[in-house]
């Protein structure tokens, strides 16, 4: 056998190797996975919910762990590339064997994961605003579903007196589903089909598959939208829905800006629009316009003063390589993390076991946890009850909140709800 | 076709590794099935193994085109892409009433507003139709654009720019909701394939053992290809592709034939990936997907038929290592790591034994080096 093939399989072999041996298990803790991005584009915000997640161990781990066994966090960074998540997810439940997975930013991460946590019967909490149309046992979704977020900012802006609604998004599944359930609410509300913006597109039979205007990810150029924008809010009494995402946002808004609209003449209300999106996008170009989410920075509660305070002492602290430690906020997903955590600790702990059924079972019984945005209460559609609240942007990314709805019940189905 | 190796002026056929990692797929495509079943190797090595495999095909195709003919195409992602959809169109018919609104079409069509399938969508019912359109629409695909290409004279890195345009382009269209493919989700949650359920260990041992056979398959043909006439003609259009014209032969119909044969190499990488990983969507076939089989190559070693193979599998197997192991450094470790190839080992990972022999003769000044 000459040297490089021989040389080359036992290259290929000592991978090989590396591969198979596994982490030594220990017996007193319990292993949890954290799946996000922590590189790639959608890295600047998942990273802050791994950041979250750590902390909430580690307090959860000062006073005791969970049924006496520290959380052990098994991180696994998913690249922002979907068919890396599905293969981490199935490292995490067939090699690490976690009890439990934190995880998922965008549909399509937590649309990739879904087999394998079916199949392994495994759990994954899920703590971003989405679109529903989706209930699989094996998912914990602690995010925001469309009523919790996009039909209280409608009764909010309708409460106003806005009478017409432009719909703009980014095209994906959560605009177009977010759209859709809005256009079906508003014409309930009893708004004309007229006074809603941004086209519709109708199939065959005339029925109207998509409404709203859609641009790809990345779009810079928003000057004929933003025209079409300023013309449909002439007669005043008009109001922009953005379910824009991203870096979209600065074009959009300076746009806007500059084209003389303004949060008194047309307001914007965005749903992906958080503090922590506020770390890269300039706020005083967004001063007055709306957000919608169940937590936010500015809520004064004890809870909420001490769940800040904590986190950044915890940061000042961490030992996390590459962690970032200066202008840190927190967010809804944020804070839908950490609140998933303590409900998870709340199921074992009912439930005596870390087993996915005995937690299941616990979850749709009910639990209640008060976290910094307020109570929230499992329901046994593996959504969660929780506060909503609308604000108005400040000057340093902070917002002021204007009105909140409580207890507002997780709905995932809601395309032909409201008619 | 034996006359080519007898030519004089034809350099030594590839690698001498050939047999070597021919002798490696074909052991692991009968050792690792059977440490699965005997429980030796739990599932998602096995599994893992089968994606490198399907890599492993992409950057053979990778390889066809940049190591062999001079041709570096950004655009291979697509084919691979593609051909991972119409297999995927198949699957997604094979989910039947098992999707989230339990209707006999495809979930992303319920949600939009669709209550029939699509025409073009119903053939794909056919598990032969879906096999034959994995070849025949990259294919085609492939020779459409090379045709228009290569009879334009486009080279170099005019090429690979039009290329990466085509993957580009390929991922705005499929990125649609009206495309009807899915859009930005694109397809997932696969239940069978050919009756079999594929969340069983015994159907993914089947897909391992036939991404182990295609990719032997295909070295086979490859390693065949290169010791015939064409592959000698091939050759001499990366070394000097005016001269080859010039002595008569119409290159851009060899560069066409070779690029809807690359095509088709990663269609059937992409085929085999879609029901191992359980998913297809258009950030496959960004232009940044086709970079990182081109980094694969670099790292394993271009124009050898062991090297991409072997760049494929040790880079992924590094970052599936990594990004459990350091996932807040994985990117600089692997970043270094292609560094320091592209500056020490500008052959790749199969120069290295040469490398080390070399530094071993240098300290023993003995005979010269062949």
């Amino acid at each position: 056998m000459n040297i490089p093939r021989l040389s080359s399989i036992l290259t290929v072999g000592a991978l090989a190797l590396a591969t198979l041996v596994s982490p030594v298990k220990a017996e007193e803790t319990v292993k949890v996975g954290v799946l996000h991005s922590l590189s790639g584009t959608m890295a600047i915000s998942e990273t802050s919910l791994r950041d979250v997640l750590l902390f909430t161990f580690d307090e959860i781990n000062a006073k005791g762990g969970v049924l006496g066994r520290k959380i052990e966090p098994v991180v696994v960074d998913g690249a922002s590339n979907w068919p890396l998540f599905a293969e981490k997810a199935k490292q995490l439940l067939e090699q690490d064997h976690v009890a439990v997975t934190f995880g998922c930013w965008t549909s399509v991460s937590r649309k990739s994961v879904l087999p394998v946590y079916e199949k392994n019967n495994g759990l994954l909490f899920y703590p971003v605003q989405y679109e529903g149309e989706e209930e699989s046992k094996n998912v914990a979704y602690t995010a925001e579903a469309v009523n919790q977020q996009a039909t209280p900012a409608v009764d909010y802006l309708l409460a106003q007196g806005v009478k017409k609604f432009y719909l703009l998004g980014s095209d994906y599944v959560y605009p177009q589903t977010t759209n859709l359930v809005l256009l079906e609410y508003l014409l309930s509300k009893g708004v004309p089909i007229e006074n809603i913006g941004g086209g519709f597109r109708k199939d065959a039979s005339g029925k109207i598959i998509s409404a709203g205007k859609y641009t790809p990810f990345g779009h810079t150029d928003y000057q004929q939208i933003v025209a079409e924008i300023k013309q449909f809010a002439a007669g005043g009494g008009a109001a922009v829905v953005s379910t824009l995402n991203g870096d979209t946002n600065v074009p959009f808004f300076k746009e806007y800006a500059a084209s003389g609209l303004t949060a008194e003449t047309c307001p914007v209300v965005s749903f992906s629009i958080s503090e922590d999106e506020f770390r890269g996008l300039p706020a005083d170009k967004l001063v007055g316009q709306l957000g919608c989410w169940t937590y936010f920075q500015s809520i004064k509660s004890p809870a909420n003063k001490k769940f800040v305070a904590d986190f950044q002492a915890w940061l000042a602290k961490s030992t996390v390589p590459g962690i970032v430690k200066e202008g840190r906020v927190t967010c809804s997903p944020m804070v839908l993390s950490y609140d998933g955590v303590y409900l998870w600790k709340a199921c074992v702990e009912k439930a005596g076991s870390f087993d996915v059924d005995k937690v299941r079972e616990v979850w749709k019984s009910g639990v209640s946890f008060n976290g910094p945005g307020g109570k929230v209460t499992t329901q046994p559609n593996m959504h969660l009850t929780k506060n909503v609240f609308i604000g108005e942007t400040k000057a340093d990314g902070q917002f002021k909140i204007l009105k909140s709805f409580d207890n507002v019940y997780g709905e995932p189905w809601l395309k032909g709800k409201f008619k | 076709m034996s006359e080519a190796p007898e030519n004089p002026l034809s350099p030594p056929p590839l690698s001498n590794s050939t047999a070597g990692i021919l002798a490696f797929a074909a052991g692991a495509m009968l050792i690792l099935p059977a440490l699965d079943a005997g429980g030796v190797i739990d599932h998602f090595t096995l599994n893992l193994w089968g994606k490198y495999f399907c890599y492993a095909l992409l950057a053979l195709s990778v390889d066809l085109l940049w190591g062999w003919t001079g041709l570096l195409s950004l655009g291979q992602a697509l084919f691979f892409a593609l051909g991972g959809y119409m297999h995927g169109m198949y699957l997604m018919r094979m989910i039947g009433t098992q999707g989230q609104y339990h209707k006999p079409i495809p979930d992303f069509l319920v949600f939009l507003g669709w209550t029939d399938l699509p025409a073009f969508w119903k053939p794909f019912d056919q598990f032969t139709f879906a096999m034959a359109m994995v070849f025949f629409l990259p294919g085609i695909l492939a020779f459409l654009f090379g045709w228009l290409a290569f009879r334009s004279r486009i080279k170099g890195v005019y090429f690979s720019i039009l290329t990466q345009a085509l993957t580009y382009a390929g991922a705005l269209i499929f990125f649609r909701n009206n495309t009807l493919m899915g859009g930005n989700n694109g397809f997932t949650d696969f239940k069978e394939e050919l009756g079999f359920a594929l969340r069983e260990p015994s159907t993914q041992r089947g897909l391992f053992v036939a991404t182990a056979a295609a990719l032997v398959g295909v070295v086979i043909f490859l390693r065949w290809l290169s010791g015939t006439k064409f592959g000698l003609v091939q050759r001499a259009i990366r070394d000097g592709e005016n001269r080859t014209l010039f002595s008569g032969y119409a290159t851009p119909a060899f560069k066409l034939f070779i690029f809807v044969i690359a095509g088709m190499i990663a269609a059937i990488g992409g085929a085999l990936y879609v029901p191992q990983v359980g998913i297809i969507n258009p950030s496959d076939m960004t232009p940044d997907k086709s970079l990182e089989a081109i980094v694969w190559v670099a790292v394993g070693g271009r124009g050898t038929l062991v090297g991409p193979i072997l760049g494929a599998v040790a880079v992924n197997m590094l970052k599936s290592y990594a990004t459990r192991a350091m996932p807040d450094l994985w990117l600089i470790l692997l970043g270094g790591l292609f560094l320091l190839v592209v500056l020490f080992l500008p052959g790749g990972l199969v120069s290295l034994p040469e490398k080390i022999r070399g530094l071993w003769k240098k300290s023993i000044p003995a005979t010269l080096p062949a």
